[in-house]
Parts: structure tokens; sequence; C-alpha cells
């Protein structure tokens, strides 16, 4: 529990260091959201509206410091000022509607593929040098070919060519958004091509990972002496050999799930769908300040739980981390 | 008699500049309830030679050549190298058991003391009980000197001499009647190794199991053994009880092995030791694989290749005075 208590520590200083860095770089670069406000709508606005704006956008004459407590006060209550891109619109609301889609996406996609990537991994070590070594140069290709292009294949191919699913948005524009059969049928519908993209993607390094790490755990001597006892081959396989070696890749798997959050901006991109990444790239073609420091303080919190997370597997999987270190 | 026949075995690592034949001709008998030593340097083959046994060989070895017959106390034969895989399952653990070099890797980190014994008994005695099971680990643990608490404990929270005796405590949990100990005593202090070896000798008066002792150690075999296997460049130079061997040794190499270290008690002796290295396993010399290195060694030894032949109380394969060896 000590450890625990320890890395807990770790990161919430973390998240305070990404919380004030997230505060002063916006603070440091020259010109301020209304500034850009203003130029956008070539100068037409009277001063009474400029000084409103100011407020609303919480932009004061005060001192850093000031502002600093400011900010935080605000973040305890959740509020991360509004956007420019979607104004009036608060920051924390437009990163509330799109959060959803992202995590509900990329998270399920990426948990597919960790496990089916793993069981393969797994079984392509454990039966090395029969023809599923075969698939290796396949998963070595989808490892280096980078995931956007991945997206433009299927859309091509499976969305345009064949036009057997929607190449854009998250839901048609024929239903209502509501808790529906027909609502749900038709979010997982548009979620096919992307979801497919992503496990594609990413399924690759999940196999070479564990099949490398597998390898190298079936020349252990507890591998040898679980086949020794006349164990039957799936428990050799699964609670000797792989529970080993799927400890190293806790951490990779901490990460991608860190990464949920803003690592799929591309494949978003690509399908037009209405997540974090897409808000992202809007943000950044508007110079929406208020909105990219939102969005970059999710992705970086939802990185420090992540790691909490890995950090609570290990403890649950290997016993050796809960031995109190003296 | 025999519970282990052991007949011209050959086993060879295939690499690519070539086959490396770290087992050839071996043939060699253990006896019911006997402790049979096998001592010889790093890479002559004593632990692929007990490897082969287990069937536990992974490419790119390979049994060339030989059969291992095991004999139940009924006098039905098994043959070793021929088991299909449900039956090589059951001669596992049940008939033989392995004790591997260095009980800190051999068993699983991530499951406990019990949890390893209790997968044994799990699938070779599925009639047992999980409280029979756990009474049995219990036993086991504690016949080999270990509380019953530290059933719970993961193999890091053990002391290497505990490790060990663990791995000794999950090998008799079905009363196997072989058990090859490699090096089981090798990682650990003179002190723990005492004890585990008198551990060794007392279980083995108990349950009347045969041993198959496997270390470079010849003065810890004299103690332990009944009869001492040597074993050199893949094949096997000298057998012998272990009194034989002390007293007379016959094939230059044991010779050598005995006064490669000192003596405590008795008349001082020059330490000779073996000069050179072991041969090159790809393209063993011809005749006698150790007249390189022999200190006795005459012409014919490069020619001709010398067979284990049986003397009074052992064998030996030496060209030395018409094949009986050193005398």
């Amino acid at each position: 529990m000590r450890f625990l208590a320890r890395r807990l520590g770790f990161y919430l200083l973390t998240a305070w260091a990404a919380i004030t860095l997230n505060f002063l770089i916006p603070r440091l670069m020259p010109g301020d959201p209304v500034e850009l406000l203003v130029a956008r709508m070539k100068g037409n606005v009277d001063p009474a509206a400029i000084d409103a704006m100011r407020r609303a956008f919480g932009i004061s004459d005060a001192s850093l410091w000031q502002q600093y407590l400011n900010y935080l006060g605000n973040l305890a209550h959740g509020e991360l000022g509004r956007s420019i891109t979607f104004f009036p619109t608060e920051v924390s609301t437009v990163i509330a509607d799109s959060l959803p889609w992202t995590v509900g996406l990329v998270g399920v996609a990426t948990l597919i593929s960790y496990l089916i990537g793993t069981a393969l991994g797994v079984i392509m070590a454990w039966k090395r040098g029969t023809w599923l070594d075969g698939v290796l140069p396949a998963a070595t290709f989808m490892h280096a070919v980078p995931y956007f292009w991945v997206a433009l294949a299927l859309v091509f191919v499976f969305g345009v060519t064949l036009q057997w699913f929607p190449v854009s948005r998250a839901y048609g524009l024929d239903v209502m958004p509501e808790l529906s059969g027909e609502f749900a049928q038709s979010v997982l519908y548009h979620a096919a091509l992307p979801a497919v993209t992503i496990v594609l993607a990413s399924m690759a390094d999940r196999i070479l990972g564990m099949r490398n790490v597998m390898v190298t755990t079936l020349g252990e001597d507890y591998v040898v002496m679980a086949e020794a006892k006349g164990l039957t081959s799936r428990r050799v396989m699964w609670s000797y050999a792989a529970r080993n070696a799927i400890l190293p890749n806790i951490t990779s798997f901490a990460l991608s799930l860190g990464f949920v959050v803003g690592g799929s901006v591309l494949t978003e991109i690509v399908f037009s769908y209405p997540g974090i990444g897409s808000m992202l790239l809007k943000g950044v073609e508007n110079e929406d300040f208020p909105l990219m420091q939102g969005i970059f303080l999710v992705i970086s919190l939802a990185v420090l739980v992540a790691n909490f997370l890995a950090d609570l597997a290990y403890v649950v999987l290997d016993p050796r981390t809960r031995q109190e270190s003296e | 008699m025999n519970v282990l026949e052991i007949r011209d075995l050959g086993v060879d690592y295939l690499s690519g500049t070539g086959a490396v034949h770290a087992v050839s001709g071996v043939s060699l008998d253990l006896r019911r309830g006997e402790i049979l030593g096998l001592a010889g340097e790093s890479g002559s083959g004593k632990s692929t030679l007990a490897n082969a046994v287990a069937r536990l060989l992974r490419p790119p070895a390979s049994i060339t050549s030989g059969s291992v017959v095991y004999r139940r106390q009924d006098g039905s034969a098994v043959d070793v190298l021929g088991l299909g895989r449900n039956d090589l399952r059951a001669f596992r653990w049940k008939e033989l058991a392995v004790v591997f070099q260095s009980a800190m890797n051999s068993l699983n980190p991530v499951i406990t003391v019990g949890a390893q014994i209790d997968d044994v008994l799990r699938i070779h005695a599925p009639r047992m009980s999980r409280a029979e099971r756990t009474e049995r680990s219990v036993e086991l643990l504690q016949r080999v000197g270990i509380s019953a608490d530290r059933r719970r404990s993961y193999p890091h929270e053990l002391s290497g001499g505990m490790r060990q005796r663990a791995a000794i405590a999950i090998a008799l949990a079905l009363n196997p009647e072989i058990i090859i100990m490699d090096e089981p005593t090798t990682a650990l202090d003179v002190v723990v190794q005492r004890d585990i070896l008198a551990e060794i000798k007392a279980l083995r008066e108990e349950y009347g199991f045969a041993v198959v002792f496997i270390t470079h150690d010849l003065s810890l075999l004299m103690e332990i053994s009944d009869r001492i296997a040597i074993m050199y460049a893949g094949r096997v130079v000298e057998t012998g009880t272990a009194k034989a061997l002390h007293r007379t040794p016959r094939h230059p190499y044991t010779l050598g092995l005995l006064r490669s270290f000192p003596r405590l008690r008795g008349a001082r002796e020059e330490l000779l030791g073996i000069p050179g290295t072991p041969p090159d396993l790809r393209s063993p010399p011809p005749g006698c694989a150790f007249h390189p290195r022999c200190a006795m060694a005459f012409d014919a030894c490069s020619r001709t290749l010398p067979v284990l032949t049986s003397e009074a109380d052992g064998e030996v394969a030496c060209l030395l005075n018409d094949g009986r060896g050193v005398s």
C-alpha cells in the first residue's frame, strides 16, 4: 500500500505541474483571445463589447499570481473558460460533448486491439516455428504503416468503392440522438470503420511486443518446470508463461490508454468523427486557445490516470511489487 | 531391479555450423531406490542427458538414436521416447520428477508456493478435494522443513535454501519413482547445501525413490551417491560405486577430476587438475575424445574409440592396460 500511496503522491505532483504549465504557456504568448476575436470580426466591435468579452474570457490586468489563483479556483469548479470557435459555449461543455465519442470509439477499439493482440502474441510465441510465423511479416507491415493511411485505405475500399459503411459522422442524419435501439445501431454502424482502423493499426504493436516477451519467458526455468510437472499445455501457456510475459506489456498498454483521448486525432479527422481530436483540429484552425488549453489538460490528466491504473494493475498482477521496499 | 534403462542414447544440437553431438552412445542403468551421481565438466552433456530422459529437450536439440525404458514396479516396461502427449503428461511427475538447477528460477514468481504444489495435484489427482490438496501441500512443505503458513508465500519471499526445499516438496508431490536433480545445490552456500543433501538422503530412505544427481562437484557426489557415472564429451567414460571410484579411479579423466580438489584428510597429494579445455563437440577428436588432454595417452588412443567395458565393480572406457584403465 505504501507503494501505491507513493505513486499517488507522484501523480498528484505531476498533475499540478501539468495544470501550471497549461496555465502559463498561453499567458507567455503574445496577444490574447479577444484581440484574435476582434481581428476575426475585422475590428467592427464597439469598445464596451470588447470589455465585456475580456471579462467573459477572464482576461484581467491582475498580477500573474492572482490570475493563477483564480485559474485554480475556476478549475476546481470545472470552469475552463469559453470557446472562441463555439462562442459563447463553455469549453467544458464542448469537451463534455465530444469526450464520450472519443472514449467510446478509441477506448473500446484500443481494448479490443489489446485483448486480441495479446492473445495472438501469446499463441504465436507458443506455436513459433509453425505456419503461424507467417503472420509476422504482415504484423511488421501493419506496425510500420501510419494509421491515418489505414483509415484512408478503408474509407476508399469499404466506404467509397463498396459503399458498405458510412465514411463520416458518428450517427446517421435520419436518427435522433436519444436512447433507442435505432440510435445505438446507427452509432455502431458508423463506428465500425474507424474502430477497425484503430484495431488494425495498433494491434500489430501488441502482437509483436507480446510475442517477443513471451518467447523469452518460454525459455525460463519455471516454464520448463511447469511442462515437466505434466501440466496441460493450456495451463503452462497461460498461467505460467503468459501470466509472466504480460507484466512488461502493462506499461505500454497504459500508455496507449492514456493516448486514447488524444492519440487518434487523425482517425477522427479522416472519418469526421465528432470526438476530442476533431475539436482539437477546429481549435487549432481558429486559434481557440481556451479550447486547446482545455483539451490539452484533459489529455494530460488522462495519461496520468491511465498510468495510475497501470500501477494498480501491476500491484494486483505482480506480487513482487507488493513487497515493502525498505 | 532397474527402474530406468538408457541404451545408446544420442542427442544432437543442430546449428548452422554443423551438429553438436552433445550426447552420444550413452548407456546407463538407474537401479530402484539408488542415488546415481552424474558428474563431468560443463558441456559434458549431463544436463542434456537428463533433459532427454525427461523429454524436455527443445529444438534445436533432437534425439538421434537410442532408447529410454522405464520399468514399473510390476515389471511392465514403458518406452519413454515413444510416449504420446497424454501418456507423457502422466509419466511426468507421477513417475519422474525434476528439481532444476536454481530454484530461484524454477518457481513461478507470480504464484504462491502452495498453489504450485496444488496445480500438480489438481492435474494428476483429480479425485482429491480442495481440502485434501491443501492438507497434502502442507504435509509436503512440512516434510522438507517449511512451516505451513509459508504455503501462501510467493517465491521471492523465501530464501534460496527454502526455495530449493519448496522445489523438492513439489517434486515429492506424487511420490515419483525417479527424481532427476540437476545441480540442485549449486547456487546455495555450503551450509545450506549440506542441509539439503541430508534432507535428500533422508527423504530417499523414507520414500524409496531413485535419484539422478547431476553436478560438476565430484567430492559432493562421493558423499551422497551410491553409484557414480562420469561423463566426458557426451559419453560415459566410467561408472562405479562411489567407494570404488574414490579408491581406484580407472579412467585418467576421473583421476584428473579427483585430483582437482584437495583432500582435507589423509596424505598430501599434488593437485593435478586437467590441462586443456573440453573439445569442440561439432568435431570431437578421433579415437578417445580425452586423448589430447590425457597425460597417459599413447598411439592407439587417437585411432580407436574405447568402448565401455565391465570391470569388477564398474565400467570404464579406456584403452590403458588392455581396456582396464589406470590400475
